[in-house]
């Protein structure tokens, strides 16, 4: 819905019918797209789509093979940023441009010094301004070093908005947020919307695109399927032209019988980063066909949680027993043997990126990759193709890991995990950055392992995947374990509110 | 076959490269850059003699060469290699002062095994600062370099010294511990079958075995070989000895199939060369014996390009350096034109058709 009453005759800027082809592969064809003065645009679209070849164009960083480009009605010819940013058009990727031992004016009035003199004042002051005007809320005088991910993002924006821009291209801007900063994100897009600005808002989180747009564009094999205002739609038909058929809904969790206790976590104590505290005596059991869900705003011990029951960190005190063995303190080898799949948070420590996939996918069990010591590559490649089927991943048994999608190299990980039957799954944030089909792919597997009896620690920031996956959540605190919550009975303002570090109130 | 021809492309470039950027130097000293150039790669393989001498000074750049890749493929950034080899030499050297007419068969392997041990010895304790206090072993092992020359310099100006002449040089090496000459009338020694059979060996073990994925693991993701199992530490701490080890046959192979004693001239700076050989030969080992010979003919040619075209032979040295910069040029254009011919694709459908890229799997 464009603003009311001022809406103008023509669109900021349109896009019409671009094509562009990276060898056999057509990443645009016919892209038709037109962004209008005071309305927030989705760009829907699994990865692979077309979403981010899109607004390379717009951005002038790739030249169309064909189609046109038009800026307020005219024809105008983008052969690099510098162009596009000359037509009123920013950027804020997911991989931020910034100079971190810069201070926040400094990048803000970066590459626009115009001059021999640096006009800090001007960059300033627009700081200032934009604090007030769009709750853009940075201190100019830090360090870029120094702050959050979600300022940093700030400092993107604001840098778009002091070379006056008019279109504001944002790709998967909450990927890298919290739920607070996400909403801190959609108040000042709300007030640069009102101002007047075209903001692009490229995503694969439908609710987010639900909640915040007002037309809504979605791609598949690099064509547009549809584009609809908001309104008309809602999130399963999004989701229904995002995979071109209808989405699968996870298998319904059936309440399994939990069996016996299959992982024993007491009295565990560990050390994080600069050697401070980062798990303080947390206790808890995970049964056989159980998932425990770890929730947690992330920094409070997840992630050391994570690694200490991977046997990658080194416990303080404390012991974990896993299917009758004590791993506290073992190392990685010993917490595999003794039947512990571990899936972590970043994919890229767990597989060898320049590694093909059928050595990745044998590289924790190498006494199985020989015969006496010199490698059998026979077998090794058919372990790769056998698991490449089961799994569905798309890519040969020679491909670099590097090369493959986030969704297959996660089923990489999972194939080289799950293929064990683990007793015990440490899994960590298994769906970050998959499109829906991943995910629903990954969070399926999940569930069968546990309908097969795993125990399995799940750790994760998506706390609608807590809910979905989980059987019962422990919340972490600082460290501690701030609540115990049922997943069938939680309720999300008390998991909110021991997420925060309000202790339980009964 | 892409990448045989990918590979013939590289050398294409990086020699026309190299040719481009060094002709105005040659014209400055004097002489046609063509012919300049005839004279540096295509002479020293015309005659026997030269050609066999190209041979002859490839056996420590082979071993050097593939004592750093080696290592710079486990990610252990070796550049000790000179010290190692010097060390190897003076245990060479030792080893045969001591012996008297043994048989050949007894002493040669005792003479490599006594060069192997020292440099391993040699390359010990960055290797255990390294995997025991993540102390940087490109400072610890380069800074051992000259602390290996003042041994071999103090040992030939005191101990060791020539009895006879008084010369920093040693005594002659028994003739049981000399490289038997593989060549009637050249100077080609046993020891290029040692090189060409490590660097075989290494090649090998690097591509066929368990522990050679486990050291590509390491080298190639540390924190992943890490997480499946793996024990960094010890790999690292085996290739490091391994590579010491090299590097100190390259030295007793200097001392029993060249000097026949310990001299401190002994290495003309293979240990440094064979950072340039390991670079040049991308550290696939079929790749690195191909740079040690080029590097070998090239500077077979400096020598005699010098008598013949009254060009300094420092033109040689030049050239060299030349190639190393252009080679590494190459590398990373091609690197990162790959980075950002993906980065372009990585949105587009269709991900298996992501362009192939750079790949040393294969060792």
């Amino acid at each position: 819905m464009t603003a009311a009453g001022d809406s103008p005759a023509t669109p900021v800027v349109e896009l019409r019918s671009i094509s562009k082809r990276f060898g056999d592969v057509l990443a645009n064809e016919g892209v038709n797209l037109s962004l209008w003065g005071g309305e927030v645009h989705g760009v829907l679209g699994e990865n692979g789509a077309g979403k981010t070849t899109l607004m390379r164009i717009l951005y002038g960083l790739s030249i169309p093979d064909g189609g046109e480009i038009y800026v307020d009605g005219d024809l105008a010819h983008f052969a690099s940023p510098k162009d596009a940013i000359g037509a009123g058009i920013g950027m804020v990727t997911q991989h931020f441009a910034l100079v971190r031992p810069m201070t926040v004016t400094e990048n803000i009035i970066l590459g626009r010094t115009g001059g021999a003199i640096l006009d800090l004042d001007r960059a300033k002051d627009l700081v200032e301004e934009a604090a007030d005007r769009y709750g853009l809320h940075v201190e100019p005088d830090r360090r870029l070093s120094d702050l959050s991910v979600g300022e940093q993002q700030r400092v993107e924006i604001l840098k778009a908005l002091y070379r006056e821009c008019r279109v504001l291209i944002l790709d998967e801007p909450t990927a890298v947020l919290t739920p607070q900063e996400i909403r801190a994100l959609f108040a000042t897009l709300d007030r640069l919307r009102a101002s007047g600005m075209a903001i692009v808002f490229i995503s694969h989180k439908l609710p987010e695109v639900m909640e915040l747009t007002d037309r809504v564009t979605v791609l598949r094999h690099g064509k547009v399927v549809h584009t609809v205002e908001t309104d008309e739609v809602d999130a399963a038909g999004l989701a229904s032209w995002m995979v071109g058929r209808p989405a699968a809904p996870p298998e319904p969790r059936t309440h399994s019988e939990p069996g016996a206790t299959a992982l024993e976590v007491s009295d565990l104590s560990a050390v994080g980063g600069l050697d401070l505290p980062a798990l303080s005596d947390v206790n808890f059991e995970v049964a056989a066909g159980e998932i425990l869900g770890v929730a947690g705003v992330s920094g409070n011990g997840q992630t050391e949680l994570a690694e200490v029951l991977s046997g990658m960190r080194k416990p303080t005190a404390g012991s974990i027993i896993a299917d009758g063995t004590q791993i506290a303190g073992k190392g990685p080898k010993q917490v595999i043997a003794a039947g512990v799949g571990r899936i972590p948070e970043d994919r890229h420590e767990a597989l060898v990126g320049d590694m093909s996939v059928a050595n990745n996918l044998i590289l924790e069990h190498l006494d199985e990759a020989g015969k006496r010591l010199i490698l059998d590559r026979d077998r090794i490649r058919a372990n790769a193709l056998d698991l490449i089927e089961r799994f569905s991943i798309k890519a040969g048994p020679d491909d670099l890991v590097k090369t493959l999608s986030g969704g297959n190299i996660q089923k990489v990980l999972l194939a080289r995990v799950l293929v064990r039957e683990p007793r015990v799954i440490v899994v960590s944030q298994p769906t970050r950055g998959l499109d829906i089909g991943a995910t629903a792919y990954v969070r399926n597997e999940l569930l069968a392992m546990r309908r097969q009896g795993a125990a399995i620690v799940l750790m994760s920031e998506d706390l609608d995947e807590l809910l979905e996956l989980s059987d019962r959540l422990i919340v972490l605190y600082d460290g501690r374990i701030a609540g115990r919550v049922d997943a069938a009975e939680a309720d999300r303002d008390q998991l909110g509110l021991l997420m925060a570090g309000h202790t339980e109130v009964a | 076959m892409v990448k045989w021809r990918r590979g013939a492309t590289t050398a294409g470039l990086i020699l026309l490269g190299t040719f481009v950027i060094t002709a105005p130097f040659i014209m400055l000293a004097g002489a046609n850059p063509f012919a300049a150039y005839g004279e540096f790669l295509v002479s020293p393989l015309t005659s026997r003699y030269s050609g066999l001498e190209v041979l002859v000074s490839s056996i420590p750049l082979i071993l050097t060469g593939v004592s750093v890749a080696l290592a710079f493929r486990a990610g252990y950034w070796n550049i000790g290699a000179e010290g190692q080899l010097l060390m190897g030499a003076v245990a060479g050297a030792g080893v045969g002062m001591l012996v008297s007419d043994q048989s050949r068969f007894l002493v040669l392997p005792i003479v490599i095994l006594a060069g192997a041990a020292a440099g391993a010895l040699w390359a010990l304790v960055p290797a255990l600062l390294r995997v025991k206090m993540g102390i940087d072993e490109v400072v610890t092992t380069l800074l051992l370099n000259p602390v290996a020359l003042l041994i071999v310099t103090a040992l030939l100006s005191g101990p060791w010294a020539d009895p006879e002449t008084g010369f920093p040089e040693s005594e002659r090496i028994a003739e049981s511990a000399q490289f038997p000459i593989l060549v009637p009338r050249s100077r080609l020694h046993l020891g290029f079958l040692v090189g060409l059979a490590i660097a075989g060996l290494v090649w090998f073990v690097l591509s066929r075995t368990v522990a050679g994925l486990q050291v590509r693991a390491v080298g190639s993701g540390p924190k992943a070989a890490r997480f499946a199992g793996i024990s960094v530490g010890r790999t690292l701490l085996t290739v490091a000895l391994a590579s010491g080890a090299i590097a100190g046959i390259a030295g007793a192979s200097e001392v029993s199939g060249i000097q026949y004693r310990l001299t401190g001239g002994l290495s003309a700076g293979f240990g440094y060369t064979g950072i340039v050989v390991a670079t040049l030969g991308a550290l696939a080992m079929p790749t690195v014996v191909l740079a040690a010979l080029l590097l070998a003919d090239l500077n077979v040619g400096a020598g005699s390009a010098g008598r013949v075209l009254g060009v300094p032979s420092q033109l040689g040295d030049v050239i060299q350096a030349t190639v190393l910069l252009v080679t590494v040029g190459v590398l990373a254009y091609r690197r990162y034109h790959h980075k950002v011919l993906k980065s372009e694709v990585e949105e587009a459908p269709g991900e298996g058709a992501v362009p192939e890229v750079e790949e040393v799997d294969t060792s």
